[in-house]
């Protein structure tokens, strides 16, 4: 990278199950307007802009030039990017290469989704293989569930460990005023709510939520005008590794171990666990909550549930895990990974409120698509050198 | 020549896809779409900044990047600045219009945008730019923009 990059303004809109009042450039607007309002910026200084959400989800093909009317991208640079469940992080990611190739200095950055407007395992499944997943593809729960599955019977974890995890996010997303969802709930809630998938419960996955989110980055050379102690970019990482549903190494996220082991080593960062001090993880099922962590090297293989259960990762912990209350609270599917990226740069510029975690000086936001992708930012308090 | 498909049976799969889709029109089409089918009424928004009445109404000025606070009752008369004929019958032309079909973009007095729609009660070759066109309302209202049937000459 020619020019480092920080964050310097993020925007969200109070994400709901349906926003009947506005329509999607009216939704993404609302983001729009507070991240301007946050770096204290208009829409004429911004230089160029990075959309995305889910192909198929509201069915508009060209949202890139559909959407200027609530983007501001009238009359300037605007690409889309969608990587399925990944986009919110992939656009933030394009953003970071925009502003660090040192041709663009402030780029608006947007992830957005009416996830009310369809049917999403109808959208999903066009993701797949026509001749050969997708006559045979049950939607994106089942192969949640045969991660679970494998993981359990590899490590001897239950469905308890998984519940604490919901648990522990839905407390988190009380915290949140932004949050779709925001009832705590107890272990044996969970327990006791319908079975999606064996071993996956109503209240361990996700909802689906209409929201949007924005994020301005800026180069080295303004940055600092803009905002006095923005969230420096320290490294990024990308990993899409599917082509068959048969190919994932079910009970291990490939894509998250050789993003983070990416990561780690681009910024020197020896113990994850140690260095970091708050992670907002792509999340969208609480099983995820044990198994990626161990991927991410922040604990062994097999004991994510032991730290979990030791409190370690709740508000108060030694590192906190989704302040904001996570995927499981809030879902606007080519917003969510934007939102993770927003609200550990939230954590890092000491904006987070109610959920803020002290002292900040290393967060983790990442993406997470359907077909075991990862991608990932490691947020910093510091200029990177 | 040989032929590179011999002794080859290339397999076909057919397949469709079906996401169905309901889309919120928002507060502002809402509006707009309410006082159309009820009071046959066209309505535009106007930027206080720059100006410029929308139609469609939008809720936010694209070049000021402000709010559009004012409602403005738009004529249902206006100009066509451009036109085309379909002479052959294809997907997009909904069946209670015969061909030809005359699609007209019509600029309503009162607003800076224009609007496209289907010329009607005329013949092809009597359509020129700059005429004079009335919006026709359709009996059946459903609060689509077909509540408007089409746009005729003013005589
Ligand atoms: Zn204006």
């Amino acid at each position: 990278m020619s020019k480092r990059v920080a964050i310097v303004g993020t925007g969200q809109t109070f994400h709901k199950s349906h926003r009947p009042d506005v329509n999607g450039q009216e939704i993404i607007n609302e983001a729009v307007m507070r991240a301007l309002e946050d770096a204290d910026l208009k829409i004429k200084e911004i230089d160029a802009i990075v959309i995305g959400n889910m192909d198929h989800f509201e069915g508009i093909n060209y949202v890139d030039c559909w959407s200027v009317d609530g983007s501001g991208g009238m009359m300037k640079p605007i690409i889309k990017l969608t990587t399925g469940g990944t986009t919110g992080c992939t656009v933030a990611i394009g953003g970071y290469h925009l502003v660090g190739s040192g041709m663009f200095d402030r780029v608006m950055i947007i992830g957005w989704e009416k996830n009310s407007e369809s049917d999403t395992t109808g959208a999903i499944t066009t993701a797949f293989d026509p001749v050969w997943d997708r006559l045979v593809f049950a939607g994106a729960i089942s192969g949640l569930a045969a991660e679970a599955q494998a993981y359990m019977a590899r490590y001897g974890a239950t469905d308890r460990d998984g519940a604490r995890v919901s648990v522990r996010d839905r407390k988190h997303a009380t915290h949140n005023p932004h949050a779709h969802l925001r009832k705590e709930v107890s272990l044996e809630d969970v327990l006791a709510s319908p079975m999606l998938a064996d071993p996956i419960h109503l209240l361990d996955v996700c909802p689906r939520s209409d929201g949007a989110c924005a994020v301005i980055m800026a180069s080295e050379d303004v940055a600092e005008k803009i905002c006095p102690k923005p969230d420096w970019i320290w490294a990024t990482a990308t990993r899409h590794s599917y082509s068959y549903l048969g190919d994932a190494d079910y009970g291990r996220l490939t894509s998250m171990r050789e993003g983070s082991q990416e990561l780690w080593k681009k910024t020197g960062i020896k113990e994850p666990r140690k260095e970091l001090d708050v992670i907002e993880l792509y999340q969208p099922y609480s099983f995820g909550g044990l198994i990626w962590i161990e991927d991410m090297g922040i604990v062994g293989p097999g004991e994510a549930p032991q730290y979990i259960w030791d409190g370690n990762t709740d508000m108060g912990g030694e590192l906190p895990i989704n302040p904001s209350g996570g995927v499981i609270a809030t879902n606007p599917i080519g917003a969510t990974g934007l939102i993770r990226c927003a609200e550990a740069a939230m954590q890092v510029m000491g904006k987070a409120e109610g959920r803020q975690v002290p002292d900040v000086n290393f967060a983790f936001s990442s993406g997470f698509g359907g077909c075991w992708w990862t991608d990932m930012i490691l947020h910093g308090r510091k200029k990177p050198e | 020549m040989s032929d590179p498909f011999k002794g080859i049976e290339p397999m076909v799969y057919q397949s469709k896809i079906n996401v169905p889709y309901s889309w919120w029109a928002g507060d502002t089409a809402s509006k707009f779409y309410i006082t159309l089918r009820d009071e046959k009424i066209i309505l535009g928004t106007k930027c206080e900044t720059c100006n410029k009445v929308f139609l469609p109404p939008r809720k936010v000025c694209p070049s000021c990047f402000t709010e559009n606070r004012e409602w403005v009752t738009l004529a249902d008369e206006g100009t066509v600045l451009s036109f085309t004929v379909a002479r052959r019958r294809f997907a997009a032309i909904p069946n209670n219009k015969k061909v030809p079909v005359i699609w007209g973009l019509i600029k309503l007095d009162g607003a800076d945008t224009a609007m496209l729609h289907y010329l009607d009660e005329i013949k092809p070759e009597n359509v020129t730019i700059g005429m004079r066109v009335k919006a026709v309302f359709s009996e059946v209202r459903q609060g689509t923009i077909r509540d408007i049937s089409h746009f005729k000459p003013v005589q």
